[in-house]
């Protein structure tokens, strides 16, 4: 489903990393970066939501506005029932609205937000997204302190919190449209391959974007995938090539971005839901403010990771959602 | 494109594990554990005069304590990273899993915290050891008379 937008804007981001982060190429474009993983909390459920908080804090500052003038907070994690999320709302105390949609959480966020906005529903929102790398760990795969052995094509959870001020007010980054994906599932049994199991979801989404809005892929400057990692972006290429003919080639992955792949032991790359945000809000939207890229394609890539079902030999579905953002020429 | 057609795709942009190697580290660093413990059963009995018997036990209970040290102090799990599963299969391996395990879950409570999940990788080893000690005790019972 492709909805074009008349009156979205995207504001202010903020962003919020943890250490392996912080020692990628992105550091110094974080808005604040921490050197453990606690954050000063007890557990890695409470310090992922701690950040939700404090990137919810750094937002508000940024625009100048008070939690009573914000509508609407919709936010998401991958936790089980989204607990980081619900626990940073309680002290945030604006209206939530709680998604799940694995890692293509945060575009999905953006989504809604920006068709409640347009049918003038809302006047502002903030959309967040966070992961934790121990979280992660620890609800998906094995105790932290386990470390048991990884495969080449394995990814590495992204600690970090983003957030993103929506609204009808004009600012230089227009929301222009965006693309809710189909869910899809290529038999992919591998939990440990998770560029394999998203790349036909990005390109299904790319190739519905693309045919809904009638547009050419070379209409835009930049496309971005989440977090397909350095062989699910081959995959992905090739793909888009054989099943829809759309050859990409102003194309990145945020998974291949975020880290120094040569240097940290972080495998195919980075995942998880703040993947695509840390370096979409603090590396690419900048660029976009100084007009070196106009329009940018976000397409949020999700494998749909249950452990109980991988278990019971399920193959893994998955999701991926796409917004388009576009320089405000009017403002600029 | 149908799933089969994907499945070949996917193989073409997927590396192949160094299956030769990782198993070469796993045994080199498995049979430097294993001389470490015959080196461990010979000290015990020549220096300290333990029996043989009760100084393999005793090997036992050092190796898993210096396993558990090292899974707390935070080392083991970097160590696994480079000694793939040489240190995983011998009995370091099986005090690591149920260490790291308790780690992970003290915050949730002695019962339901560690008293449940404690096993949580060890559970599947003991399970499928005391069944296949029960059936090499008969094999053995059969061919060899006990």
């Amino acid at each position: 489903m492709t909805v074009k937008y008349n009156n979205v804007y995207l504001n202010n981001t903020s962003t919020i990393s943890g250490p392996y982060e912080a020692q990628g190429p992105f550091n110094k474009y974080y808005d604040k970066s921490y050197d453990d993983l606690y954050f000063g909390n007890a557990t890695w459920e409470q310090a992922e939501s701690k950040i939700i908080v404090e990137s919810v804090d750094i937002l508000l500052n940024k625009v100048m506005k008070e939690k009573k003038d914000v509508n609407l907070h919709i936010s998401g994690d991958l936790l089980n029932q989204i607990v980081a999320t619900n626990y940073a709302s309680a002290s945030i105390g604006i209206p939530l609205i709680g998604i799940y949609s694995a890692c293509s959480t945060s575009v999905l966020g953006m989504i809604i937000g920006s068709n409640m906005i347009d049918a003038k529903q809302i006047n502002n929102c903030i959309v967040s997204a966070s992961s934790h790398n121990n979280g992660s760990e620890k609800q998906f795969r094995q105790p932290v302190e386990y470390g048991g052995p990884k495969r080449k094509t394995a990814t590495f959870t992204v600690t970090g919190a983003a957030s993103c001020f929506l609204s009808s007010t004009p600012s230089k980054i227009r929301i222009e449209s965006s693309t809710i994906g189909k869910v899809v599932d290529l038999g992919v049994t591998d939990s440990s391959h998770m560029g394999a199991v998203m790349a036909p979801s990005a390109a299904s989404t790319i190739y519905q974007h693309l045919r809904e809005t009638n547009r050419d892929i070379s209409y835009y400057d930049l496309v971005l995938t989440g977090d397909l990692g350095i062989y699910g972006k081959q995959i992905l290429k090739e793909y888009l090539d054989i099943e829809y003919h759309i050859k990409l080639k102003n194309y990145n992955d945020t998974a291949c971005m975020i880290y120094d792949i040569n240097k940290q032991p972080v495998y195919a790359g980075g995942s998880g839901i703040a993947c695509m945000p840390l370096v979409a809000y603090s590396y690419i939207i900048p660029k976009m403010l100084n007009k070196e890229i106009k329009r940018v394609l976000l397409v949020a890539t999700g494998a749909l990771l249950s452990q109980t079902m991988v278990n019971q030999k399920l193959t893994i579905p998955s999701v991926s959602h796409a917004i388009s953002l576009e320089v405000n020429d009017d403002l600029s | 494109m149908d799933k089969n057609k994907y499945s070949l795709l996917v193989k073409k942009y997927t590396p192949k594990e160094d299956r030769l190697f990782n198993g070469l580290i796993a045994f080199i660093v498995g049979g430097l554990i294993g001389i470490i413990g015959q080196f461990l059963i010979s000290f015990y009995s020549s220096y300290l005069s333990i029996p043989s018997k009760e100084a393999s036990i005793f090997m036992i209970i050092t190796l898993i304590f210096i396993g558990c040290l090292l899974t707390g102090l935070g080392i083991f799990d970097k160590l696994v990273s480079y000694t793939r599963c040489g240190l995983i299969i011998p009995i370091t391996g099986f005090a690591h899993s149920m260490s790291s395990a308790a780690l992970e879950y003290k915050k949730e409570g002695l019962v339901t915290g560690i008293g449940a999940n404690i096993f949580k990788l060890a559970g599947t080893v003991i399970m499928f050891g005391v069944v296949s000690a029960y059936f090499f005790g008969i094999l053995r019972l059969i061919f060899f008379g006990g």
